[in-house]
């Protein structure tokens, strides 16, 4: 075992040791910096550092702002993080005067720079001097807005947007609104990019004639010859939306949003489809079904499946903002479609929202419409279909109520429970809880358990994984009973796995299985039976053993762990093995806090004492370690 | 839509345009007599941007080496409309040395035991912004996006601390950073408390310190500056054979011998397998992929074509897995002409749409062939390039030359196509309605030597009557019959037209040719 942490506390144990003894010495962990550092020696003076740290307190200070120019992007990105103590430290009139024009002309670092110091200035107000300062911050922002790396684009026009939501109305019509303006026109499209994400802020305090300007520069991003620009137009066409009046909602966003979703590149009218919902939720009830529900029903519809898909993700926020009568006449015929569609991508986006939707039906028309459609997905030729199915179909129980649960949905459950991929089974059992809740667990449990014990001795031992996962869970639904006769074995037999994620999930498993049994259960059930395993001849089998009883022995309680685990780890402690051996300093470690100090005494400090006296040097090493704590742990009591 | 300035031809007027005069223009890496080719020199991708501002040329050593135009520079980009109302044939362009970058290096894949070639294999330019360029350059395994920008080189001219005045204060500095840095690292990335609280423990008077200054930097020179910006790697089991970028803006295809993969520029870690022809058993693997491109302004169309010379057209919208064609291209063979060559010269090496889209032109062993996307029955016209080689296929096929990947261009307003061929030459067909220009020109310093001897389009008769008197493989040369020699060595694969002017690079070997007419 290495341990880093040691390594490097011993480290800086050294630099605290020498600080003024003059020695020169190389740092190793410390070469990428020196590296860079402005001699070219390897060596760092470290005396020189406490001396003149006394004269000058000002120091680090004056060397932050200094590397804010440093060659070495590390030592710059450093400063830029520390941006505030800068500002502190200049007071705020030379941060308005001095720090911020710099950082204005400072467009031309690398972008992990740019990024930093793009969120930094999002947080500046107050160090430039408040609120009534704020526009100061908007040139380093805008220059930040149109450079080409997007992630710095998107931090700069957050911070833009959050600098503008405290800016006084006054300042955001003299400084705001002309830079959204310089943006938008903006020769390359990364600047008319950040502008679309700007129009929110600027909008509401806008005087009418303004206003009137702002939109109809929003319209001509809408149509910029970019892709680019319009897909992030599509993108804060909603937010942009919810600022403007519903006069020019319906008149002058609407005409934007149709030449949205007619546009000719996919990845727009995508953009488009999440409009829909937002501007859904704007309108009116029956202006939203005159405009905006054609649209989606067309979308439905498009040529596209990527479009199609979106629309079968938004589809149940689309319901909500059209209402229930519309959804009824025009939306789930729209839906049933997606759920047949020919592209799979697409079935699995619309298989997954079965629940949701159904929730929203009455259950007439689930059963009606929808519940068909199930039964074709639950046959699907792709398996990530019936897999997406098989992961919200249970939610569908509560909706349909029992009756139709039995007569319907069962035979559904029935057969995708014994479905040839696993994942297909692995979700159904995993939202167990939802059918117990209606038709409780009685019917289901004799399909349950073949496919639960043909997923246990799964080929791969990821699916075995998942279905130790789920265990526990399956025993608080199935009952004791149930668990005693059929499952109890199983979860003896993992300990045994040939692959240790297994083994060691077991050990967990059973840990949660006592927690929801009870000592008293598991002192019957598992602990007798995870003991008898220590005579197995495998090393890595008894380790597992060891493991379950760290795990188990906080369940248990004192007196069990003292009676019955505890000798058994003692007795392990004479294993040939040295891996064991360290392994039990390691337990015996884990079970100080347990038990009381007595037991401390009497049974784990000799054997302890006894196993820091190995040959095995790793042995040594965990005894001891394992005897230190001891001693913390007594001296603090 | 950025090409649209000064681009567009005049609509063909009513008969054929002129035959083209093509003159030599500039030479770039000219080789000395008696100087050897160094192999890593070679040109193996050469691409004009949009524009046709820029010029980018791949070579074997895995460098891009890029060219700027040098003629319309100082005036800008509107200028050029009018110098060319002005002297309508005065100009030409003219390019000069931009700058160059190492984009691939040699790699081992230790896992398959596979070198990996430096080879650049294709460039594409993508959207330029904020006066940077970027471009995607690939090797057989691996496409990197770069960006090259013009920086200015800072100099810090003053400071709080002076760096000459003691370099041990200097030192003092990046100490305590450094200490600082260091905790950094071992805690896994944990903003470091020791050196903040130093600072933040400090109380700062309420009107800041006045002695505290900005570092003033000054600025005097700018340099090139190449960085690359993403690594799109593992997506491919083949080797790449080309890349396209797509009208959006926002996504990419690469292509290997069976599948074609889909990428985001900005997402490097993920990319959609999009066709993928690999048969589950390659015992009946009849076909390879051997290049693709997006449509040039339809998102969501794109072109592939194989080595049996069908071209097969997907539509991106029908499903998320285009093993199904929305249109295939393929010519019906003669009956009765069946060789044994007859499949190893359909194979297409090269295809290229024209820029509004409707045409593709392709090219295989023998034939540069132009196809209009609405219809499929055949292609819309046939150039023989190198008709006088078919009596030598056998040869070729034995020295592997038959096996040379040729490349294809058209020209910006779609009214010529041209391909390359043996001993440096190139050709030039028109394909507007009536037109049956053809020429024939050398990469060198006097491109038309050529023509005057050969024949426009070699005649049958000719090519048959050519002895071959060669000796031993490509090596030594063949000569035609019109005395012309047949140098399989110097076969120039790789060439582009300029987008909106005739003027055409070819690379011939390790030197960049460049014509205008």
């Amino acid at each position: 075992m290495f341990n880093m942490s040691t390594l490097f506390s011993c480290v800086g144990g050294l630099e605290n040791l020498f600080p003024l003894c003059g020695v020169e010495r190389t740092t190793k962990n410390a070469s990428n910096r020196t590296k860079q550092s402005r001699n070219q020696s390897p060596y760092r003076r470290i005396e020189i550092c406490t001396m003149s740290m006394a004269d000058e307190p000002l120091y680090p200070i004056a060397v932050l702002i200094d590397e804010l120019k440093n060659d070495d992007i590390q030592l710059r990105l450093n400063s830029i993080r520390r941006l505030s103590t800068i500002a502190r430290a200049l007071g705020e009139e030379r941060t308005r005067k001095e720090l911020i024009p710099f950082l204005s002309e400072n467009n031309d670092d690398d972008d992990e720079v740019l990024l930093a110091m793009a969120e930094e200035l999002g947080v500046f107000i107050p160090y430039v001097g408040g609120v009534e300062y704020a526009h100061v911050l908007l040139p380093p922002l805008e220059t930040l807005c149109t450079v080409e790396e997007t992630c710095v684009r998107d931090k700069a026009v957050e911070s833009l947007c959050r600098i503008g939501s405290q800016m006084r109305e006054s300042d955001l019509v003299d400084y705001f609104v002309p830079l959204v303006k310089r943006l938008a026109a903006g020769e390359w499209f990364t600047a008319r990019v950040s502008a679309c994400g700007l129009f929110h802020i600027a909008y509401p305090s806008a005087s009418e004639t303004l206003k009137a300007e702002l939109r109809s520069v929003f319209s001509q991003l809408c149509q910029d010859d970019m892709p680019m620009v319009r897909r992030a137009a599509a993108t804060n066409l909603g937010k942009f939306a919810a600022t403007v009046e519903p006069t020019h909602l319906k008149a002058d966003i609407m005409q934007i949003f149709d030449d949205l979703t007619q546009d000719d590149q996919d990845s727009v009218r995508l953009l488009a489809v999440e409009g829909c919902a937002a501007l859904g939720k704007l309108l009116e009830p029956q202006d939203c079904v005159a405009h905006i529900l054609p649209v989606i029903v067309n979308f439905s519809q498009d040529k596209s499946w990527r479009v199609r898909y979106m629309v079968a993700n938004q589809l149940y926020e689309l319901c909500e903002a059209v209402g229930p009568e519309p959804t009824k006449t025009d939306l789930v015929p729209a839906y049933v479609r997606l759920l047949r569609d020919n592209e799979a991508e697409v079935r699995i986006a619309a298989a997954g929202k079965v629940t949701k939707f159904s929730r929203i039906l009455s259950p007439e028309l689930a059963v009606q419409h929808i519940l068909p459609c199930v039964k074709e997905l639950s046959s699907d030729s792709s398996q990530h279909v019936r897999s997406a199915l098989a992961s919200v179909i249970m939610g569908m129980a509560p909706v349909l109520g029992k009756d139709a649960t039995i007569e319907q949905l069962l035979p559904i459950f029935l057969s995708l429970l014994k479905d040839e991929f696993p994942d297909v089974r692995l979700n159904i059992i995993s939202k167990l809880d939802q059918v117990n809740q209606v038709i409780g667990i009685d019917l289901l449990s004799q399909s349950l358990l073949p496919a639960i014990v043909e997923l246990a001795e799964d080929r791969h031992w990821r699916v075995r994984l998942a279905i130790i996962e789920y265990i526990p869970l399956l025993a608080s639904q199935l009952g004791v009973g149930f668990f005693d006769d059929k499952l109890g074995a199983l979860c003896m037999q993992w300990l045994q796995d040939k692959v240790y994620s297994i083994r060691d999930a077991a050990a967990n498993n059973l840990k949660r299985l006592a927690e929801e049994f009870g000592p008293d259960w598991a002192m019957q059930h598992i602990v007798p039976q995870v003991l008898d395993m220590i005579k197995n001849p495998h090393y890595l089998y008894r380790m597992t053993v060891l493991r379950a009883i760290s795990l188990l022995a906080p369940v248990m309680g004192s007196e069990i762990t003292c009676s019955k685990l505890l000798p058994v780890v003692v007795t392990a402690s004479k294993d040939r093995v040295p891996n064991i051996k360290f392994n039990v300093a390691k337990v015996l470690q884990s079970l100080v806090p347990i038990v009381d100090h007595s037991v401390v005494e009497k049974s784990i400090k000799p054997c302890l004492v006894e196993l820091a006296e190995d040959p095995d040097v790793d042995v040594r090493y965990f005894a001891n370690q394992a005897l230190q704590s001891i001693d913390q742990v007594m001296m603090s009591s | 839509m950025n090409g649209g300035d000064g681009g567009d031809v005049a609509a063909a007027p009513a008969g054929p345009p002129p035959p083209l005069d093509w003159k030599f223009s500039q030479v770039f890496g000219e080789r000395t007599a008696g100087e050897e080719v160094q192999e890593v020199d070679i040109i193996s991708a050469i691409e004009f941007d949009k524009s046709g501002d820029h010029l980018a040329t791949g070579d074997r050593g895995g460098r891009v080496v890029l060219f700027e135009r040098s003629d319309t520079k100082e005036n800008g980009g509107s200028r050029r409309d009018i110098e060319k109302i002005d002297y309508p044939t005065s100009r030409h362009p003219e390019f000069r040395y931009k700058t160059e970058f190492q984009s691939h290096e040699p790699e081992f894949d230790y896992l398959k035991s596979l070198e990996i070639e430096e080879k650049i294999n294709k460039i594409r330019w993508c959207q330029t912004s904020n006066g940077a360029l970027f471009l995607l350059s690939t090797n057989d395994k691996t496409i990197k996006y770069w960006k090259v920008q013009e920086k200015k080189i800072k100099k810090v001219a003053s400071m709080n601390v002076d760096p000459s005045k003691a370099v041990g204060k200097g030192n003092i500095g990046s100490s305590i950073v450094s200490s600082s840095t260091n905790s950094h690292l071992a805690n896994g990335g944990c903003k470091d408390k020791s050196s903040t609280n130093l600072i933040n423990d400090f109380k700062f008077p309420a009107g800041g310190i006045p002695s505290l200054r900005l570092p003033v930097v000054t600025y005097n020179e700018t340099s090139l500056v190449s960085r690359c910006r993403r690594v799109y790697a593992h997506a491919h089991d083949y080797h790449i054979n080309s890349i396209s970028n797509n009208s959006d803006g926002e996504t990419f295809i690469s292509a290997d011998d069976l599948r074609i993969n889909l990428w985001n520029l900005e997402i490097s870690n993920q990319s959609f397998n999009i066709v993928d022809v690999k048969p589950v058993n390659m015992e009946d693997l009849t076909e390879v992929i051997t290049c693709a491109e997006f449509h040039p302004t339809h998102c969501s169309t794109l072109a592939y074509s194989s080595s049996k010379g069908s071209i097969r057209l997907v539509d991106l919208r029908q499903s998320a897995l285009c093993d199904k064609h929305s249109k295939l291209f393929v010519e019906q063979e003669a009956p009765g002409s069946k060789s044994f060559f007859t499949e190893i010269i359909a194979s297409t090496s090269d295809i290229k749409f024209g820029r509004d889209g409707r045409y593709i032109l392709s090219r295989d062993y023998m034939t540069l062939k132009l196809w209009d996307i609405n219809m499929d029955s055949g292609p819309v016209s046939t150039f023989q390039v190198h008709e006088y080689l078919r009596p030598k296929l056998c040869d070729l096929y034995e020295n592997d030359s038959i096996f040379d990947k040729f490349e294809c261009c058209l020209s910006g307003d779609g009214q010529r196509v041209a391909t390359g061929s043996y001993s440096n030459l190139f050709r030039v067909f028109g394909c507007g309605p009536g037109s049956n220009e053809s020429t024939t020109l050398e990469a060198s310093k006097n491109p038309m030597r050529r023509q005057v001897q050969t024949p426009a389009r070699p005649s049958r008769s000719l090519s048959s009557i050519t002895r071959a008197v060669r000796r031993g493989g490509g090596e030594s040369p063949g000569v035609d019959a019109n005395g012309n020699s047949l140098d399989l060595t110097t076969k120039l694969l790789h060439l582009a037209w300029h987008p909106s002017e005739n003027s055409i690079a070819c690379a011939a070997a390790n030197s960049l040719y460049m014509y205008y007419a």
